[in-house]
């Protein structure tokens, strides 16, 4: 028996939330059919989540894209379908693949597995995301440096930690919805060991009874805790608060069942940590950098 | 005494193979690291040398911890004798904040050299051996009796302070003098 996942019609970081529920009572062997043919909006988070989630499964799952045109068109501009194609069974119209670097999106797609990964990413996006921090975010020339350093420390989270491969998107957009204002999302998913798994491995348990994913992440993205013993390491989350406290930007760690925010003042709708939400394997983090507004 | 330079850029670009110019990822910087380690230890003997950035474009935390912070780690715990004094030229401003945090999260410092060719000491010292890292520095070169009295404090602890510089590898120390690593030349 094939299950059914239906993907919401607007996709992000919140309502993938809601596939993971539909996913959480589904033997990991089960065949699922993703329907995400109703779906007319997805953020860079949600495009990344739902590949991680592909590869997560013990059994191929079944894939049926957006049914609108404007929407399949623009998922197969992100990249979505080059990769999807290799971890889904394609089910429904499928559209044509586009040449890599076509898409106007900031950095679409990209799979990030080893060092030689991060140094792509971040030369790729190196031009555009100049023009975009400075133009449409009207943030000072100084924040592109940090912004590559972000991006460069989110994605060597994967490569040193995750012990398997995932992927980055970045995508700068009008966040009329929340803000009324442009906004630069990167979203970094993997489905490797996760942030619990990874600390456990190094040893780096704290000695205390209290011990879940909620507290893995604290210890990683607040305390700076890695699994390595070497006292350099750990600067990268830092490095990224830093970057985000300056900015305005926002960042959420969700790995396992628990999802760790660090929430600015314009964000009074999500929450800084979140509990028993349902399983997802590996690590998926969000990074929101605003426009800056005339105070 | 002589003076050498290694570019990093250089060395990046032949460390490893890539041709970006970009200091990422903490790989690259530990294959950086090691080979201006091996230049360091060819050319080491008495001289100062200059890691000139100016090239560089890009730097991330993982490998300003690797490239910066344990090579002067493992200059400090290397006998000062041997020479390895390092002089840091490039910084420009969008590296400089990166680099003074890695620094700071190690308790580390280092010299720096301005645009303007001036010295300067970024990174964790205390304000005591601040003050007499900077009063060497507009001297060019000073004992430490010479100081007391502008410091404000004996001579046994301006000597203690800068012995601790000396150690930190941030003045040298020749001739009964500490040197401040970018006048040194000047002196000699």
């Amino acid at each position: 028996m094939t299950v059914v996942i239906t993907v919401p019609s607007s996709l992000d970081d919140q309502t993938f939330e809601q596939v993971l529920e539909q996913l959480a009572p589904v033997a990991a062997d089960a065949k699922v059919l993703i329907d995400a043919r109703h779906t007319t909006w997805a953020s860079p988070y949600g495009l990344t989540a739902l590949l991680t989630l592909a590869q997560s499964r013990e059994v191929k799952p079944l894939f049926q894209g957006p049914e609108k045109d404007e929407t399949a068109s623009y998922w197969s501009r992100a990249a979505f379908y080059r990769y999807a194609e290799e971890l889904f069974e394609m089910h429904g119209k499928v559209p044509p693949t586009r040449p890599a670097g076509e898409s106007g999106t900031l950095l679409e797609i990209t799979p990030v597995s080893r060092n030689d990964d991060v140094h792509t990413v971040v030369e790729r996006i190196k031009t555009k995301a100049a023009t975009i921090l400075t133009t449409n975010l009207r943030l000072e020339s100084r924040s592109v440096m940090g912004f590559s350093m972000t991006l460069s420390e989110a994605c060597q989270n994967i490569v040193e930690h995750a012990g398997r491969g995932g992927w980055v998107a970045v995508q700068n957009y009008n966040f009329r919805k929340r803000m009324g204002r442009h906004v630069v999302q990167i979203a970094v998913c993997d489905a490797g060991c996760g942030i619990r798994q990874s600390l456990e491995s190094g040893g780096r348990r704290p000695m205390s009874d209290r011990w879940d994913d909620g507290i893995a992440i604290e210890a990683a993205l607040i305390a700076g805790t890695s699994r390595f013993p070497d006292p350099g390491r750990g600067q990268g989350y830092k490095g990224i608060k830093g970057y985000l406290a300056k900015w305005n930007g926002k960042i959420a760690v969700r790995s396992g069942t628990s999802r760790v925010a660090i929430l600015p003042d314009w964000d009074d709708e999500d929450v800084v940590r979140k509990d028993r939400l349902a399983p997802m394997p590996g690590t998926q983090l969000l990074i929101v950098i605003p426009e800056k507004v005339d105070r | 005494m002589v003076r050498h330079t290694i570019d990093v850029c250089a060395v990046l670009r032949s460390a490893v193979n890539q041709t970006y110019g970009n200091l990422l990822t903490r790989s690259t910087g530990m294959a950086v690291r090691h080979q201006i380690e091996r230049e360091l230890a060819a050319i080491r003997e008495g001289g100062i040398t200059s890691l000139d950035f100016s090239h560089i474009g890009m730097m991330d935390y993982s490998c300003a911890d690797e490239v910066v912070a344990k090579l002067l780690v493992l200059l400090e715990n290397d006998d000062p004798t041997r020479g390895g004094y390092v002089v840091f030229l490039g910084i420009g401003e969008d590296h400089l904040e990166l680099v003074e945090s890695v620094l700071e999260h190690h308790g580390l410092a280092l010299v720096c050299m301005c645009e303007n060719g001036t010295p300067q000491l970024i990174g964790a010292v205390s304000e005591a051996e601040r003050r007499a890292w900077e009063m060497v520095r507009s001297r060019g070169h000073a004992a430490p009796a010479e100081l007391a009295d502008e410091f404000g404090f004996g001579e046994d602890f301006v000597a203690e302070v800068l012995d601790a510089l000396s150690r930190r590898r941030l003045v040298r120390w020749a001739s009964g003098s500490y040197l401040a690593l970018g006048a040194v030349d000047v002196v000699q």
